[in-house]
């Protein structure tokens, strides 16, 4: 695996336009819960550019699958706007792809036909439709799968099926949610390099909710840190990391490990300055 | 299951039929009047004469008919009706109090209605399976359409699938589950339904058999046609689970693959 290199010098960086993809105004959002009010998010203010990676880190439930979940139409915000494009929106979005946080997997559905869904929906069909399957599915590693059903591969790979679904109907935003958990390091590292490839390629805009606060730097563009509770945006780290970067040696880059450490000492304010001290001493 | 718990279970079941026939047979006649009980060799004898002289082919070929051309047609029309009432909420609220008083109605209370409205032929039986079939796959298959994920739904809908799509291809598969369960249930209804209806009014069918040796004091007969039935069932039980397994290929493996968390 040395082709990690993500650089393609006939794509013109599509950044340049800053046009606004989704535009979060003065959002909060509040659900009826057992009774009473209980607010997801409040006071976000977040603008995703065309062809941003933007990635959302942050505590459990501080509203991050909240965001997504409005960019997406599943539910308008209880006060300020959403808007695509400049414009807002009533209902689902379907210009948007979700990766959702379960899998979402068609049960009676084989690993091919389930990634073969939405070319159906589509329209395509016999050997163009079969052709574009077996691409995705050696794009995530499945060969040897084609035929199982959901409940018969592991969580990773139900996860690298949901990841090539959304491929197959190729939006033109991706929503992620916490799309590599279960991946070993190797899986993990050749999807997110896949991913930026895609991105950068293709012009995708993309946001993408993430526990791992390494992913959280290698991939973005800007990270957004919430915090809880209620969740809010406690700051947004421009990660001015170049476009086209080399996901394993970035790692070992000055300015990489000054990101990832703001990024922890903002997670863990406290653990990070217990173990500063120790290291003083 | 765990192949250790299923060896050894044929054994077992054989042991036990074989325990039955046993004690029937040494209490027939010095425990119990075989007026009442027969003997396992009386009613093998009339099941063989009833098998010779083609009575017993005669009358379980007008059961199967009466119960498998109702299951077909009860099954058919409570699946299309099932889809369609379980994507139209509204109307299938304004329905339900009927349909759940309909269903807690025992059935069978219904037949001399059908014997007045259908007469006392093939059509009644058929009618009346129908009758019976079509509530328990109705109401299961409706529960089905219901309960669909709507989390799939919308991600089908986020791929810009059109209703009809999402129709075929998230609400009707994942309803066969439960289009299934209702099938499985209404095998035995479907017998009770073609019993009943040759008990009361028939001069054909297993039912009519059993009737018409109770009335002759033929213990051994009722017996035989009881034996019959219950062969009649298993058979209709093992097809539905069959075109089961044919149907949905998914929920075999399921349940064949280990345990695991």
């Amino acid at each position: 695996m040395n082709t990690v290199m993500v650089s393609d010098n006939i794509v013109t960086p599509l950044r340049s336009a800053q046009r606004a993809v989704v535009e979060f105004r003065n959002v909060d959002k509040r659900f009826f819960v057992n009774g009473a009010w209980n607010t997801a998010v409040e006071r976000v203010d977040l603008t995703v550019s065309q062809g941003q990676v933007v990635t959302l880190v942050g505590p459990s439930g501080c509203g991050k699958s909240t965001l997504l979940n409005m960019a997406a139409g599943m539910f308008p915000p209880s006060s300020g706007s959403v808007l695509y494009r400049g414009e807002g929106f009533v209902g689902l979005n379907t210009r948007v792809g979700y990766m959702t946080q379960q899998d979402h997997l068609l049960p009676w559905r084989t690993v091919f036909n389930n990634i073969a869904l939405p070319l159906e929906i589509k329209g395509l069909s016999g050997a163009a439709r079969d052709q574009r399957v077996h691409e995705l599915i050696h794009l995530v590693g499945l060969e040897g799968f084609e035929r199982y059903y959901p409940a018969q591969v592991s969580g990773g790979m139900k996860k690298r099926c949901a990841l090539a679904r959304l491929l197959a109907y190729d939006p033109e935003m991706l929503l992620m949610d916490e799309p590599f958990g279960a991946l070993d390091a190797q899986m993990r590292l050749s999807l997110q390099v896949e991913l930026l490839r895609i991105s950068r390629h293709l012009g995708k805009t993309v946001m993408f909710v993430t526990h791992d606060l390494d992913e959280a730097i290698a991939l973005a563009s800007r990270c957004v840190v919430f915090q809880g509770r209620p969740g809010h945006i406690a700051e947004i780290i421009d990660v001015d990391l170049p476009a086209e970067r080399d996901l394993v040696h970035i790692r070992f880059g000055t300015r990489y490990v000054q990101l990832t450490q703001h990024l922890w000492r903002l997670m863990a304010p406290e653990l990070t300055s217990m173990v500063a001290q120790r290291e003083k001493q | 299951m765990m192949k250790a718990q299923v060896e050894g279970v044929w054994y077992w079941r054989v042991a036990i039929i074989v325990g039955i026939v046993i004690v029937w047979h040494f209490s027939s006649g010095r425990l119990v009047n075989p007026l009442f009980i027969s003997a396992p060799l009386e009613v093998l004898n009339s099941l063989w004469g009833l098998m010779v002289s083609g009575k017993l082919l005669f009358h379980a070929s007008y059961t199967a008919f009466h119960s498998i051309a109702g299951f077909a047609l009860g099954a058919f029309v409570g699946t299309v009706a099932g889809i369609t009432l379980g994507r139209m909420e509204r109307l299938a609220l304004i329905l339900d109090p009927f349909l759940m008083g309909f269903y807690s109605l025992p059935k069978i209370a219904l037949a001399p209605l059908f014997i007045l409205w259908f007469g006392v032929g093939t059509e009644m039986k058929v009618l009346f399976v129908a009758m019976i079939v079509f509530l328990l796959v109705f109401l299961n298959t409706y529960t089905g359409v219901r309960q669909v994920s709507r989390e799939q739904i919308t991600i089908l809908r986020l791929m810009q699938a059109s209703e009809s799509q999402i129709l075929r291809k998230v609400v009707l598969p994942s309803a066969i589950t439960w289009m299934f369960a209702g099938l499985r249930l209404s095998v035995p209804y479907a017998l009770i339904g073609a019993i009943m209806g040759e008990m009361i009014a028939s001069n054909r069918g297993l039912g009519y058999l059993l009737t018409d040796a109770t009335a002759q004091f033929d213990t051994a007969g009722a017996f035989a046609g009881l034996t019959a039935i219950i062969i009649m069932a298993v058979i209709f039980n093992a097809m539905v689970r069959v075109s089961e397994r044919l149907a949905m290929p998914w929920k075999e493996m399921d349940s064949e693959r280990e345990l695991s968390f």
